[in-house]
């Protein structure tokens, strides 16, 4: 109990007063997870949405295997993408191990499952509905996609905002790919992860604290946004 | 996928067409010539088959025997539009849905714009333009759907039962809109439940039970001295 | 939308920019986790930078980890604690030479209740006996580090056979010495930890230093450059003024200068053939 009200008043003590290294490592962490956010939406979506509308062969084991995937652990994913980007590995020339985009790598491997598989299903669901008259007026394949991907948008926000909070919650696949340099790969999940090994779990806490509520504050952010949105245009 | 264009004026022909669910055959060996300009009414109860019927003579489902040409081609024409029982609109404006129509079909900018406005504007709905199309009532959406019809001027616009989960008043201004469809020119193929109708607004008839043709006939004719046993008995018991 | 859409691609590309390029020169040097969580490299690299303006990356990981990421090409300079480990590293062509840098000590942690009754002793090896034979609970790291292997090679020296002696009392948590630290306070247990960073740890329940001064408890750290013919991306200018400073005399006073609670941690004894 003790360290936990040392934590809150911490917490708040550092939101007020703004430190710059605190800020560095916030903005690391939104720039990271929110980039690999996108890149997983730009994989994911026409991932899914394909998966959703077109009939191939294997089709049902692509899905169960992206609905496996979203249960991907991080520290094997981080691992897998370290083999890969270390200098004695097949991508190491590029020099990317211990940097932020590394980091954006792994991340997107690890949430683009969690896009497509959620997507497909909010697609097939509209595609359901749609499909006559899609398939009346004449829409190809990727006519079709990108309406239904819009159409669903507001849903398909939420499936961003669930890949979005796997990515910053994440301490395993970045902090392998990363390696936790202080003020180049840190964020605020490593971050947490170095003070608790140092003993300094009010701090620790702290900051934990301080990720929630950042995660908590976009995810109000959107919701509002979605409601005031569905309100104007249905 | 070559897609042809049927000049105005050329039949729907579909010559023993059957379709095939499940081991049920839902159209059985099918004959029938929807003629240019017509505004045919496919009648029948329930089960019938009236719907899978609508939807081969569109090309939206194949025949699994015999065939269905437009102006003897097999493949599916470019000019025609469905309306579908329940209007399915996009998550966007009223106008919005009826450009989204017309870019499939390959029009845009300024040409779009005043198709969407006339078209609107024929079916009661300009003031509605920038309205969400979801927040419409029942009767709006169905307007708005042939408005997103009539935009693509097609050569067959096809009815599945628009009015059905309508209001008389809504029916009755959908009923004038596909008149006036019609009346341009265009040929018009619908299912409903409803005889009065097609009375009002039929002049080619086609009844089906249990997949099969029964009839298939001029209006006047068909109300008057109906042929066949299923006929007369849908017409007197309105066995639906 | 479109617009929307290209504003955010944008967006992300400025914010990664300036991840991207660095602007100042900088080396990659893959450490451990007690020269990190000791404090020390925040308080050594930043004179580094100021004499040399190059910019320090320590990845800090266990000793043999930190050994394989030099052996990948993946640092350019490699810092860690464990000389039989490192001439072995050396010997399979993976670095270039060996400078010994500095010495700590490791300290031996127990708890207040002290079941194994080892406290105030200064033989590191009976004290271990004791352990051994009360069965009292130990945690080990068991993870390849520098630390690991000098508690292996004192079990040793204590005519311990641990691979046959361990029982449920011997806790291997296969991790740094700051988590194996939090485990052991949470089970009041006997641990070997670096003086650094036990005296930098903040949660130590009931823990305290139990046995201490021993010389076989003298814990050595050396420098390495990375091999630049094997590895070719390797730094080796910028990596050899890293270790041409430490070895100075203005890094060894660096690291002499660094104290917690007016404790000296590490004693530079470059130059030395330690």
């Amino acid at each position: 109990m003790d360290t936990i009200s040392q934590s809150v008043a911490l917490a708040l003590r550092m939101l007020a007063h703004l430190d710059p290294q605190l800020t560095q490592i916030v903005a690391l962490s939104l720039t990271v997870s929110l980039s690999s956010t996108l890149c997983s939406a730009l994989i994911g979506l026409p991932l899914g949405a394909t998966v959703a509308i077109a009939r191939f062969p294997g089709r049902h084991v692509l899905i169960v295997a992206l609905n496996a995937a979203m249960g991907l652990p991080p520290v094997v994913v981080g691992l897998a993408v370290y083999l890969l980007l270390s200098r004695a590995g097949p991508l190491g020339e590029f020099g990317l191990l211990f940097t932020p985009p590394a980091m954006v790598i792994a991340q997107t491997i690890l949430i683009v499952p969690i896009v497509a598989a959620l997507t497909r299903q909010i697609v097939e669901d509209v595609w359901t509905e749609y499909r006559e008259q899609l398939q009346s007026l004449h829409s190809t394949w990727w006519q079709s996609t990108l309406t239904l991907l819009w159409d669903a948008r507001w849903s398909l926000l939420t499936v961003l905002l669930a890949g979005f909070g796997r990515a910053a919650a994440e301490v395993g696949a970045v902090i392998i790919v990363g390696g936790n340099i202080d003020g180049v790969t840190r964020v605020m999940t490593t971050a947490i992860a170095l003070e608790t090994s140092k003993g300094d779990l009010a701090l620790a806490l702290g900051l934990g604290i301080v990720l929630i509520t950042l995660v908590m504050a976009l995810n109000v952010g959107a919701h509002v946004t979605r409601g005031w949105a569905r309100a104007r245009l249905g | 996928m070559g897609e042809a264009e049927i000049p105005l004026g050329q039949p729907i022909v579909a010559k023993g067409a059957s379709v095939v669910r499940r081991g049920v055959r839902v159209l059985d060996r099918v004959d029938l010539t929807v003629a240019p300009r017509s505004c045919t009414f496919i009648l029948g109860p329930n089960g019938s088959g009236k719907s899978t019927l609508l939807r081969l003579l569109h090309g939206l489902i194949r025949a699994d025997e015999g065939d269905v040409t437009w102006a003897g081609e097999t493949t599916r024409p470019l000019r025609q539009a469905m309306v579908f029982q329940r209007p399915v609109l996009l998550r966007r404006s009223a106008a919005a849905n009826v450009r989204h129509a017309l870019a499939l079909a390959g029009i845009r900018g300024d040409e779009a714009a005043s198709r969407t406005h006339d078209a609107l504007a024929r079916v009661g709905l300009a003031h509605l333009a920038d309205r969400a199309a979801r927040v419409l009532s029942g009767g709006e959406q169905q307007r708005l759907a042939l408005a997103r019809a009539s935009a693509l001027e097609p050569d067959v616009l096809f009815l599945d039962e628009p009015t059905a989960s309508l209001d008389p008043p809504s029916t009755r201004a959908v009923e004038e809109i596909v008149a006036a469809i019609h009346a341009r020119g265009t040929t018009i193929v619908m299912t409903t439940h409803s005889l009065a109708q097609a009375k009002r607004l039929a002049d080619a008839v086609v009844v089906l039970d249990a997949g099969r043709v029964t009839e298939c006939t001029p209006a006047r004719q068909f109300f008057a001295v109906p042929c066949s046993l299923q006929g007369r008995a849908f017409l007197e018991g309105e066995r639906l | 939308m479109k617009r929307a859409f290209g504003l955010l691609l944008l967006g992300c590309a400025m914010l990664l920019a300036p991840c991207a390029g660095a602007e100042h020169p900088y080396i990659v040097v893959a450490s451990t986790t007690s020269t990190e969580q000791s404090g020390l490299f925040a308080h050594l690299l930043p004179a580094f930078t100021k004499d040399t303006g190059i910019d320090v990356r320590v990845v800090a990981v266990g000793t043999g980890q930190a050994l394989d990421i030099g052996r990948r090409g993946d640092a350019d300079v490699v810092f860690v604690h464990d000389k039989a480990a490192e001439l072995k590293w050396l010997a399979e062509g993976n670095g270039v030479a060996r400078y010994p840098v500095m010495y700590n000590d490791f300290v031996l942690i127990g708890p207040k209740g002290d079941p194994a009754h080892v406290a105030g002793g200064e033989d590191i090896a009976s004290a271990l006996r004791q352990i051994a034979a009360a069965k009292s609970p130990f945690v080990s790291r068991a993870d390849k580090s520098g630390t690991y292997s000098a508690e292996l090679r004192l079990w040793k020296a204590a005519g311990v056979d641990i691979a046959s002696a361990k029982g449920p009392w011997y806790r291997e948590t296969g991790s740094g010495m700051g988590p194996a630290l939090n485990t052991a306070a949470g089970m009041n247990a006997y641990i070997l930890s670096d003086r650094g960073t036990w005296l930098n740890f903040h949660n130590r329940g009931d823990l305290r230093i139990v046995v201490q001064g021993d010389k076989r408890l003298f814990n050595q750290y050396g420098v390495m450059l990375v091999n630049p013919h094997k590895h070719p991306n390797v730094k080796k200018a910028l990596g050899q003024r890293f270790i041409d400073w430490l070895v100075s005399a203005r890094g060894q006073a660096a690291i002499a200068s660094y104290t917690i609670g007016g404790e000296q941690l590490f004693f530079p004894n470059a130059g030395t053939d330690s």
